[in-house]
């Protein structure tokens, strides 16, 4: 069901983005540091949208702008052509979920989440009949009458969620929603939440360091880095065509090539490193002799015992595919898949993953092995930068 | 096979546990047993013996024994005619305790009202500057607190800096009657308390979570609305724990009321003090300071089972 709805949404959001929130041109400076250098984002209504990126990237600041707790030093940031700049929090269509909560310590479950409806001052009954809902909806009603200290973790994130979303916001901001839970229970609760934002059917903007639960909750990320955004795109489109080094290295584990153009044609190009030539089956926009760096993941890499090809290799463009030698230096064996560091013959390592979908007494290769490696010119990446 | 090996397993480490759990008993019993001690000698026992004095009879300068055996008479003695002066035949001691009780409320909520913000400005400003704000707190503990006291009298006087100055200016025409009234001696219990308020207030607020009053703006809460509901219900217990070393040492308090107060304010400290030096009526001044040692250790004792009640709800 969370599945149906998030591919649905992902799809709507994919088509027709309607310009719901547009952040233009933010600048935020904490005396000479820049934490936020010049940020333009556009978000459609219904879409969850993720600011994925290492600590201290500007992606915290950025959403505090949009809460009311940072002022940008310059830009705009507009609801529905509304800017909000210049709104204090309470006068802000905006709800957030804070990092770690920050549920009201000495209030009950239920005067937690009623307390905004209150500010707002609802009749009584409303309060009751919305706060009642919303506890219904995230499977709380039972723990009404606690304090937070009372809940396990899973259960203050879920009051912190009801919260949030009991006052219906425009926009809801996530800071780190899951980062207090534990693995297990972090990886069942993504779902959850996405699937409560859908019921409610609230736009979203969620900060997260976690590339996973990026890719899990959103229909689109944005990858920021030291203050910008680096790269906005569909979880798919992140990961199978970064346009960076970063993000390609941020996202998921990476093998990068070094090397140089030396044949560029329109429909492919040749890209010399010192492991092996490089066959690209797709044109890039750059010069002949230009440095650019091969990134291939780890999945598409194949090995093996014997050569893939009784062909050359140095004609990769024949073949379709790179290969090289090597040797397994270790291999981890971690149930469902298992990496192996190659060292190729040019001295460079190259991480393999290589999905067990066979029982491990018949995978043959072992540490010392000497394989061969090969990967498809349509499965990397050139990147520039 | 599978069994006996769960068994010895778990019956080992039992057996370890019973020694180390009777160490832990004598241990935590050794432990609280310290302080323990140390109240009943410093507290209990002089209470004890300021309570036998309270009910002693007295023949000249000396103290008749409370137990007495003569032949084969044993006879005890209690002396309670001064409970019985307190309470029902002279008006002067209950009017004093409430006098005191009046005069440290009302020091009390003053220090409150000027600490609060005091201790919230103290806890917000830059982490860098604090140290400096609090030893500026601090730093008129370096002076004796008498001659802080005194220093009053010269500022408060008639013919004092305040109403010289004001006279000067042309703002007075003739000076205001500022010492021995209550106004002056308020003044003083207040400047010479705040500190105790501040510190704990202080302490408290210090720890206070920002977000969770962003949570609240977050919530549609004004920041009025966010300090009422949020920071004031956070701090109470350093509001209580202010409150009570604000009023338990103001009740009692002599020196202020002597130096400020003037002769008609009327204070347990110094009735205490003219029943025994002036009277040298050591039972009856026992006896006040029995009555008194008692008016307060009830309110504090109500407010230390409130403050557990709530601290079981609130998990701190």
């Amino acid at each position: 069901m969370a599945v149906v709805a998030q591919q649905m949404a992902r799809q709507a959001a994919g088509t027709a983005a309607v310009p719901f929130l547009q952040i233009v041109s933010v600048v935020k400076q904490f005396g000479d540091a820049v934490a936020v250098d010049s940020v333009s984002l556009t978000i459609g209504k219904g879409e969850i949208f993720a600011l994925l990126g290492s600590s201290g990237c500007g992606k915290s600041t950025l959403l505090r702008m949009l809460g009311g707790f940072e002022v940008p030093t310059s830009g705009q940031i507009l609801l529905e052509g509304l800017d909000l700049v210049r709104l204090p929090p309470d006068e802000r269509p905006v709800n957030m979920m804070f990092q770690s909560y920050a549920l009201f310590p000495h209030l009950t479950v239920w005067d937690n989440v009623a307390f905004g409806l209150r500010r707002d001052g609802l009749p009584k009954d409303e309060i009751s009949a919305r706060v009642e809902k919303m506890l219904e909806m995230v499977l709380l009603k039972p723990y009404a009458k606690r304090k937070p200290h009372q809940l396990s973790g899973g259960q203050q994130q879920r009051v912190a969620l009801a919260r949030s979303l009991v006052k219906r916001p425009k926009l809801l901001l996530l800071d780190e929603p899951l980062g207090a839970l534990d693995k297990k229970l972090r990886e069942r609760t993504q779902l959850e939440v996405v699937d409560i934002i859908h019921q409610v059917g609230v736009t979203c903007v969620m900060v997260t360091h976690d590339q996973e639960e990026a890719m899990t909750m959103a229909t689109r990320i944005g990858v920021m880095s030291e203050g910008k955004i680096l790269q906005v795109g569909r979880p798919g489109d992140i990961y199978e065509t970064p346009n960076c080094t970063f993000v390609a290295d941020f996202i998921g584990s990476v093998n990068l090539f070094k090397g140089r153009v030396t044949v560029d044609e329109a429909d492919h190009v040749i890209v010399d490193t010192p492991e092996c030539r490089h066959y690209v089956s797709h044109g890039i926009t750059g010069t002949p002799d230009m440095e650019v760096q091969i990134a291939v993941r780890p999945e598409k890499i194949g090995i093996q015992e014997g050569p893939p090809t009784a062909q050359d290799y140095d004609n990769p463009a024949e073949l379709g595919f790179n290969c090289a030698r090597g040797t397994i230096r270790d291999l981890a064996y971690l149930g469902s898949q298992t990496i192996y560091h190659v060292v190729l013959d040019s001295g460079t390592v190259v991480k393999v993953t290589k999905a067990n979908d066979a029982r491990h007494d018949e995978v043959k290769l072992a540490s010392g092995d000497s394989v061969h490696v090969w990967w498809w010119g349509s499965d990397l990446v050139v990147l520039i930068q | 096979m599978l069994n006996g090996s769960i068994v010895s397993s778990a019956s080992r480490p039992s057996r370890k546990g019973l020694l180390v759990q009777l160490m832990g008993y004598f241990g935590r019993r050794f432990v609280i047993g310290v302080p323990m001690l140390f109240l009943l000698a410093i507290f209990a026992l002089p209470f004890l013996v300021v309570f036998k004095i309270s009910v002693s009879e007295m023949e000249g300068v000396r103290f008749l024994d409370l137990i007495t055996v003569q032949d084969g008479l044993l006879q005890i003695k209690l002396k309670f005619s001064n409970y019985q002066t307190i309470f029902f035949n002279d008006d002067l001691y209950l009017r004093a305790y409430l006098s005191s009780v009046w005069f440290a409320a009302l020091t009390t909520v003053i220090c409150l009202a000027i600490g609060y913000p005091f201790a919230y400005f103290l806890a917000r400003s830059r982490p860098e500057i604090r140290p400096a704000l609090l030893m500026l707190l601090m730093l008129p503990f370096w002076t004796s607190f008498l001659l802080r006291v005194y220093a009053w009298k010269m500022l408060l006087a008639d013919n004092g800096v305040f109403n010289n100055v004001a006279m000067a200016l042309g703002v007075l025409s003739e000076p205001i009657k500022m010492m021995n009234t209550p106004f002056s001696l308020t003044l003083g219990m207040v400047y010479t308390y705040l500190p105790f308020m501040v510190l704990p207030l202080y302490a408290n607020l210090v720890k206070l979570d920002i977000r969770l009053l962003e949570a609240a703006r977050d919530l549609g809460a004004t920041p009025w609305q966010a300090f009422w509901r949020i920071t004031v219900p956070l701090s109470r217990s350093g509001i209580i724990a202010g409150a009570l070393l604000v009023f338990i040492p103001c009740v009692g308090e002599f020196v202020i009321p002597e130096l400020l107060g003037g002769p008609e304010t009327l204070m347990i400290g110094r009735v205490l003090w003219d029943e025994f030096f002036s009277n040298n009526d050591w039972p009856m001044a026992s006896s006040v300071a029995v009555v008194m040692v008692l008016l307060i250790i009830v309110p504090l004792a109500l407010f230390n089972k409130y403050q557990a009640e709530s601290a079981q709800g609130s998990g701190k």
